[in-house]
């Protein structure tokens, strides 16, 4: 945020109109919720299934659907932004790098580096998919600066849950409980963030380590008093991100040591959009989470090694039930991510009380099961 | 002695507790009127109310067979963690048992290199961050309550504290969970991952107040502890202008460890309290500490001084040392009690705003204040926009509880009214079930059914608490009409 004391309290137009010309223009402001709660109206009472998407780009994940499209890319705009508040609110259908321009303006940003994975990228996509990027484990996922949602309900009611405010403990949180749902719950209309400063310094450190050393020493880093905003690893080089204050950045590479490469932004942008070498070829693509200090795990196949450890990427021909066992020995899941044959189980099985739970859950929120049935696992 | 009033309360206490009887052994089970008292209330006092039972099991076995005796006999259950609650959400049910958590107070695993920690659900909130800092880690949400909140009742709280505005609430400290349904079923969420998969049930458990499961086992996240940590002192003449640099602060894009306000009245109760070195005169202080690397919090103080300044702080000084510091803090600690000996009792409020609306709101609970004739304290987590405002009153006199209370209810729909809600951490529990008749619509307190059937279908759990009835809204609404609009127009009127 500029210097001095001005702290704008924008409504729509203002904050369109500040948005500088290089960034890219907004799609203008669009309020489309009244259709939008229309065709959920009318699914509600033939029974048949929506196939909710937003600008498409995550259209791969997860299991297909099949019903009546329905859109919210059309339903755009900021609804609200006051950086000194850190919130913003914003409709489902706005495109995600708008959002982002829209804070970077203010030099704040969306702290959980949602992935784009496309052009087209909406934030309730982000939402709706709950992915987060190479900063998670050290700010936070999506979910944790998700504050309030406006959804269309499975009654096909309009309906707000938590709000703008940084604490909120009324009511269950049914804000996060859409979060990362893949639509299978409700329409999302709008959501507020929490928005955080943007740090004043990013520095990126390369390290060339053996995968026990750098699977170690991502996690002793971690145990230690460091802006650690990045941390992964590519079976050869161990890539590290510190952000904050100059001087904190300068103390931690002194700590830490390490080569600067010349294209650290680069870098991280192809890591978060999977633009790597790394993720081409036609082998199936497995996002496997075990807990970070968990050593290399057996299966065969090409690692990638992200979140400090927490988060790894696995090109492999190796067997859905290999993976998934080998994921669940580390206290972990596994999600066939990206593949060519995704209509079997994407997501890690659940265990058949838990799984119970989800089809209650879901009957309450979604009782005539319109919503995007099957996306996240069959019968949900 | 049952009177005849209470035959079949005494009849229903009998067999119950001869049911109980076989399953747990003879000093998990309390159904004496003395050894109850203990468990009537919970930090909200002014509610109270004996249970039929109090049942203090200490193994998983032993809980999931008295839920399996509740079922049986249509009776409620009401979980229990250190009774601080501060919304009435552990007063036990007169027609149900009271069932503590105490005894699971064992930390199970310290996990250093994954930075977890397995404890039960009794377990003091503190004592975690005391088990971990021989490892140089802690638990970073650290309600004022910490040394007697069980973690088990932070969970069901999303509990926050002073150093939540950087490092987050319950719900963001939390890893993974494990709960018994009333059914009986021991369900686990989240994991040793970051995420797990399906949907957020971890999140949705927390904060819900006891309603959904009896939380069994918790993993929180531990932190490294900062290098360094900081507190500057900001004293101001007019409570306005302490808001405004709340607001200010945070929008310099900086994001202290902890932002705390306390106004006249607190800061000179809580300086006779505990020698804090608090200047007396001010209208109102902030505490803002700073942490992380060594050298950032150098910047960081000079920024913060930098916008005291500009801001119009009449003193500001920065702790000199270790002992300083945690003086400082040990009177932002010790509020709460300082304050409660300047009248008989006190009322606690925890609405939420956007911090820029910090003066105005402030401004007019002060006016409210003279109104009602009660005197109100300021103390409250700034940087969240979380207010505490405390309410003074004498519950001997006529009517000054009621009073009170209205003054209460009051100041919660100005923060509704601001864009803000009727609570921040302390959850709803008995006490704000009719504000949240103004905060939520019937569809969304619908839903909010709708999800409490998803996890109990007999509505055992808890049951009053929490998410009102639409009936009850209707009641509220008939008696309290908001510029001559009726909420709920659609149900009838009693
Ligand atoms: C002086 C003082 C200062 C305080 N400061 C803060 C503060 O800074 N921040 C803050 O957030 N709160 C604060 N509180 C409020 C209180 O300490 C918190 O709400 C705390 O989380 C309650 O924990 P407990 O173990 O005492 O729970 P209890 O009061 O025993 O229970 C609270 C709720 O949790 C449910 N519950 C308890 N255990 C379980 C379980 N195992 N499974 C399912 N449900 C369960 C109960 O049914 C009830 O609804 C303060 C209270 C006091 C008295």
């Amino acid at each position: 945020m500029a210097a001095g004391f001005h702290f704008p309290n924008w409504s729509v137009s203002e904050a369109m109109s500040s948005i500088p010309h290089d960034t890219p223009a907004p799609g203008g402001a669009h309020d489309n919720s009244g259709e939008l709660q229309e065709l959920v109206r009318v699914a509600m009472h033939s029974g048949a299934p929506l196939w909710i998407t937003g600008g498409g780009s995550k259209g791969f994940y997860g299991r297909p659907v099949s019903g009546t499209p329905l859109t919210t890319s059309t339903h755009r705009g900021i609804v609200a932004y006051d950086p000194s508040e850190l919130v913003l609110t914003v409709r489902a259908g706005t495109p995600l790098r708008e959002v982002e321009a829209v804070l970077a303006d203010q030099d704040q940003m969306l702290a959980f580096e949602p992935p784009h994975f496309g052009e087209s990228a909406t934030i309730g996509g982000a939402i709706a998919t709950g992915l987060s990027g190479p900063r998670r484990p050290y700010a936070g996922a999506a979910r944790d600066f998700v504050l309030g949602v406006k959804l269309i309900t499975g009654q096909a009611e309009i309906v707000a849950f938590g709000g703008r405010v940084m604490k909120n403990v009324a009511g269950y949180d049914v804000s996060r409980l859409v979060t990362g749902a893949l639509g299978t719950l409700g329409v999302l209309l709008e959501v507020s963030l929490k928005v955080l400063p943007r740090p004043p310094v990013d520095l990126t450190l390369v390290q060339h380590r053996r995968t026990a050393e750098a699977i170690e020493v991502m996690n002793i880093w971690a145990r230690r008093s460091l802006p650690l905003s990045g941390c992964w690893y590519d079976g050869d080089r161990l890539y590290v991100r510190l952000s904050g204050a100059e001087s904190a950045v300068r103390a931690a590479h002194d700590k830490i040591g390490g080569e600067i490469p010349a294209n650290a932004q680069e870098i991280w942008l192809a890591l978060r959009e999977q633009r790597l070498s790394f993720f081409s070829g036609p082998l199936p693509l497995w996002r496997v989470a075990v807990a970070p200090a968990s050593a290399a795990l057996e299966v065969p196949g090409k690692w990638l090694i992200d979140w400090g450890g927490a988060q790894r990427w696995l090109k492999t021909d190796a067997d859905a039930e290999t993976v998934r066992r080998s994921a669940a020995e580390h206290g972990g899941h596994a999600t066939l991510f990206r593949g060519s044959d995704l209509s079997g189980a994407v997501f890690h099985p659940l265990a058949p009380a838990l799984f119970a739970l989800h089809r209650r859950v879901k009957n309450a929120m979604d009782p005539r099961n319109i919503f995007n049935p099957g996306r996240m696992y069959p019968d949900l | 002695m049952p009177s005849a009033t209470h035959t079949s309360a005494s009849h229903t206490r009998h067999r119950l507790s001869s049911a109980l009887r076989e399953l747990l052994p003879p000093a998990a089970l309390l159904c004496d009127a003395e050894e109850m008292r203990p468990y009537e209330c919970d930090g909200l006092s002014a509610y109270r109310e004996l249970p039929l039972l109090v049942a203090l099991p200490d193994t998983i076995d032993q809980i999931r067979a008295v839920l399996a005796v509740c079922r049986e006999y249509g009776v409620p259950v009401v979980a229990r963690g250190a009774g601080t609650g501060l919304s009435g959400g552990a007063l036990p049910n007169a027609d149900g048992v009271l069932l503590s958590l105490a005894r699971f107070n064992r930390i199970l695993e310290i996990d250093e290199h994954n930075r977890t920690a397995r404890v039960q659900p009794g377990v003091r909130n503190l004592a975690i961050s005391q088990a971990a800092a021989p490892l140089g880690l802690y638990y970073a949400p650290d309600p004022s309550s910490q040394i007697a909140c069980s973690i088990g009742g932070n969970v069901a709280e999303n509990a926050g504290g002073v150093h939540c505005l950087k490092y987050g609430l319950t719900v963001h400290n939390i890893q993974a969970l494990t709960f018994l349904t009333i059914e009986g079923d021991l369900i686990s969420v989240g994991g040793a991952a970051l995420d797990a998969p399906g949907y957020d049930l971890l999140a949705l458990m927390t904060g819900s107040e006891g309603m959904l499961g009896i939380i069994v086992e918790i993993v929180v996240k531990l932190l490294p502890r900062p290098e360094r940590a900081q507190v500057v002192l900001a004293a101001f003449n007019d409570i306005a202008k302490a808001g405004a640099a709340v607001a200010a602060i945070i929008g310099a894009g900086i994001v202290p460890a902890g932002l705390e306000m306390m106004d006249g009245l607190a800061l000179r109760a809580a300086e006779e309290f505990v020698h804090a070195g608090y200047p007396t005169d001010a209208a109102a202080i902030l505490l803002c500490e700073l942490d992380g690397i060594n050298e950032e919090v150098s910047e960081r103080i000079l920024q913060v001084r930098d916008v005291l300044n500009r801001c119009g702080a009449t003193a500001i000084r920065t702790a000199r040392d270790e002992n300083e510091h945690a003086l400082l803090w040990a009177g932002r600690k010790a509020a709460f009690p300082a304050v409660g000996r300047l009248a008989p009792d006190y009322y606690c409020m925890d609405g939420t705003i956007p911090r820029g609306r910090l003066p105005e709101v402030l401004e007019k609970i002060e006016k409210m204040s003279g109104r009602f004739g009660l005197a109100v304290a300021n103390v409250f987590h700034a940087g969240d926009g979380n207010l505490h405002p405390l309410i003074l009153y004498d519950a001997n006199r006529p009517e000054e509880l009621e009073l009170a209370e209205r003054f209460g209810g009051e100041i919660l729909e100005l923060c509704v009214a601001v864009g803000g809600t009727i609570t921040g951490e302390h959850g709803v529990g008995i006490e704000k079930i009719d504000q949240m008749c103004v905060q939520f619509p019937a569809p969304a307190l619908e839903q909010f059914h709708a999800l409490k059937r998803a996890f109990d279908p007999c509505g055992l759990l808890n049951p009053g608490k929490a998410v009102p009835t639409l009936h009850r809204c209707a009641e509220f609404g008939a008696m309290h009409v908001h510029g001559g609009r009726l909420p709920f127009p659609e149900l009838e009127r009693f």
